[in-house]
């Protein structure tokens, strides 16, 4: 316990550290990092807030920015977005019934019926209040599980990575909408294009085609911005504009003590299983809300009221969406491992700023890993005292119209591709994706189990080819006895593959699905 | 044989695709096909053994993975009832991706300012409604933020003016 003090204050310090800037000729000394941070919830927010555009996209459009920052801040900024956003979506489900995020789309469910009674002031404050709460506990919990997770995956060879990276795989297929086929050939498909390149092994030029732009990968920020970016502004243009706002209801912002009563427990509930939720691979925010969602329904003896308005319906998702953000950090902290399309990005982050992400990183950059940390308690604190005082702003901006929003996107999107190489190949690259995106969309096939597999398809290869040139060739080292971490994954993979085949749990999935897509309609 | 379901059809035939163009370009053109045209169409690349894989063995398996995947999708649209592919609305997929281009290879020749207007009014006209004069307000205004933050405050090398204006207003 005494040493989880001690590195969080290592953290601290390093958030907190005094750094020389020179920024448009003048060299001034600040707080540089906790000053990234900030910049980072805030936007976090103002994305979450606005429908239509969503952390993958930002990340990846902010991500060529920060190649000229110091590792820590640009890591410390990405994740401010990521849990940001969290709390910006909810403002947009509570008052204009359009999730901003795709976490808040049961916020949506309860929180707009509480607005349309008059009280959408505290469901604001309930959400944000619950976020707080969830933030600070799991963020205590990523302190305190990372370091012995990372000691254990130190131990892990190759087969040992190898079948982790097939059960991230696989849960995000489990999680996928629609078709269990369709979302692992999607998986395979992202796998296949992130060989696209020069192999390591032999140094040939794979499926490059002689394009010299190839040489070194498609750049992953390319695909998940065709696929996520670009896909989702034609997608939302093939729709009708309409949006209701309270904006003139948001009077009193505090819950009654009767409010206080009933959101505690559902807030405690929410943060544990988004907390435990939010570490599975394929896991985070999406899954903790809808999870903590069904089970206050379950459980709590106001359920006839859930979907009229009431209070548990905001507490328990909110709480546990920002719980799952936060503890989602984990697998990508201490084994290197994205859960998510969010955390992919942030792999791609380290790795341009030279840091190969792994369980090595908390030993040999303690000030990294426990300054992000640290970062994170902040940005939740940073994020409840100004959200709560700026709502008034956040819903002006919720009435600026798509038609300006997606020009505006689409020009910072194309800027931040084309400065990846300063090439217009990037930008040719990504348009393909854009149009690769809506097809699958089109076609029912989710592109973000898609962009796993490409995050993850030269990292498999790689120890694919280790683990067999260690057993001289034997397939079976993946499930020997001697390997029991390596079998473990791979047979709870497979059990995870069965279950979510069964008649009975497809059909209770797709029921599932359905009730998110209902009013996850965008603008 | 009734195809139940469009949309896995379609899918089904995506997924034969890629798998088939990824094994096909790993593994390289087949003998006899070499033989009768006398000539090595597709190199390919080494397929190596279990130990030792080569270059070409991780994606051979996927890509044959791929297209056995894309097989059972095709089998689900002739047996499952499912839907039909909702309509392709080409006009804001053409705008979109036209304008993400026009930037891209106009950005060298052109500028950032022309660039970027030129992305801005080619995506607007993909939308709903397309008011010029809002538009116009529009791109002033992301031009004017674009050169101060990515090129002023941020220092991207983008060139500011055209190539053939020899000295930039813009400073």
């Amino acid at each position: 316990m005494e040493g989880i003090f001690g590195n969080l204050a290592i953290g601290f310090v390093e958030v907190f550290k005094l750094q020389p800037i020179t920024l448009a000729g003048m060299t001034l000394t600040l707080p540089f990092n906790i000053i990234m941070c900030l910049i980072g919830v805030l936007l976090g927010t103002l994305i979450g807030v606005l429908p239509g555009i969503g952390p993958v996209a930002t990340i990846a459009m902010l991500l060529p920015v920060t190649f000229n920052l110091s590792p820590i801040a640009a890591l410390i900024m990405l994740a401010g977005i990521y849990y940001g956003a969290q709390y910006g979506g909810s403002t947009t489900a509570i008052l204009v019934n359009i999730p901003g995020e795709s976490s808040s789309v049961v916020t949506c469910l309860d929180g707009y019926q509480m607005a349309r009674q008059g009280r959408a002031g505290p469901a604001l404050a309930t959400a944000a209040l619950a976020s707080f709460f969830a933030g600070c506990v799991s963020t205590l919990i990523v302190a305190l599980f990372a370091p012995p997770l990372a000691e254990v995956a130190l131990k892990f060879g190759p087969a040992e990575y190898f079948s982790l990276m097939v059960l991230g795989l696989v849960s995000a297929v489990v999680l996928a909408h629609g078709s269990l086929i369709k979302a692992i050939a999607m998986v395979i498909l992202g796998l296949l294009l992130g060989l696209v390149g020069t192999d390591v092994n032999s140094g040939v030029l794979r499926f490059a085609f002689g394009i010299s732009e190839l040489a070194d990968g498609i750049g992953f920020v390319t695909v998940a911005m065709g696929m996520f970016g670009i896909a989702e502004i034609i997608g939302n243009l093939e729709q009708k504009e309409h949006r209701e706002v309270f904006t003139s209801k948001v009077s009193h912002l505090w819950p009654t003590k009767e409010d206080w009563k009933r959101l505690w427990k559902p807030t405690l509930r929410g943060t544990a299983l988004g907390s435990a939720l939010g570490i599975l691979p394929g896991g985070g925010a999406l899954l903790a809300s809808f999870g903590a969602y069904t089970l206050e329904k379950k459980v709590s003896k106001y359920s006839h009221e859930f979907g009229k308005g009431a209070i548990e319906g905001v507490a328990a998702p909110e709480s546990a969406n920002n719980a799952g953000a936060q503890t989602s950090f984990i697998p990508l902290l201490t084994l290197g491992i994205p859960s998510n399309a969010v955390m992919a990005l942030m792999i791609g982050a380290m790795m341009i700023q030279g840091i190969a992400p792994g369980p090595q990183v908390m030993t040999e950059r303690p000030q990294l890993f426990w300054g992000m940390i640290a970062s994170m308690w902040m940005g939740n604190l940073m994020l409840v005292v100004l959200n709560l005082p700026l709502i008034g702003m956040w819903i002006k901006l919720l009435t600026v119209p798509y038609r300006i929003l997606y020009p505006s996107i689409l020009l910072f999107m194309a800027i931040g591709v084309f400065s990846i190489s300063n090439q217009p190949f990037d930008c040719f690259l990504m348009a393909c994706f854009g149009l690769l995106g809506y097809v699958c969309v089109k076609l029912g096939c989710e592109p973000a189990p898609m962009i796993l597999g490409f995050i993850l398809g030269p990292l498999m290869e790689e120890n694919l080819r280790r683990a067999m040139l260690l057993s001289r060739g034997d397939p079976f080292v993946f499930v020997s006895p001697s390997k029991p971490i390596s079998l473990t994954f791979l047979v709870v993979s497979a059990a995870l593959l069965v279950i979510i085949a069964l008649p009975a749990l497809r059909k209770k999935r797709e029921e599932v699905f359905v009730a998110e897509e209902q009013p996850a309609h965008h603008p | 044989m009734k195809v139940k379901s469009q949309q896995d059809l379609w899918a089904g035939l995506m997924f034969v695709g890629f798998g088939v163009f990824f094994m096909v370009v790993a593994l390289g053109t087949p003998e006899f096909l070499d033989k009768l045209l006398g000539t090595r169409l597709i190199p390919g690349y080494q397929m190596g053994s279990s130990v030792r894989m080569g270059p070409a063995y991780f994606p051979v398996m996927l890509g044959g993975l791929l297209a056995f995947l894309g097989l059972l999708v095709l089998v689900d649209a002739a047996v499952e009832e499912g839907p039909k592919v909702a309509k392709f609305n080409f006009r804001p997929l053409l705008f979109i991706l036209a304008s993400s281009l026009a930037f891209a290879y106009l950005l060298k020749p052109l500028g950032l300012v022309l660039a970027a207007v030129a992305l801005v009014f080619i995506s607007a006209y993909g939308g709903h409604e397309f008011k010029w004069k809002e538009v116009a307000i529009l791109s002033v205004a992301l031009v004017i933020f674009s050169v101060l933050v990515f090129v002023k405050a941020l220092v991207l090398p983008f060139p500011i003016c055209p190539d053939f204006i020899e000295i930039c207003p813009i400073r």
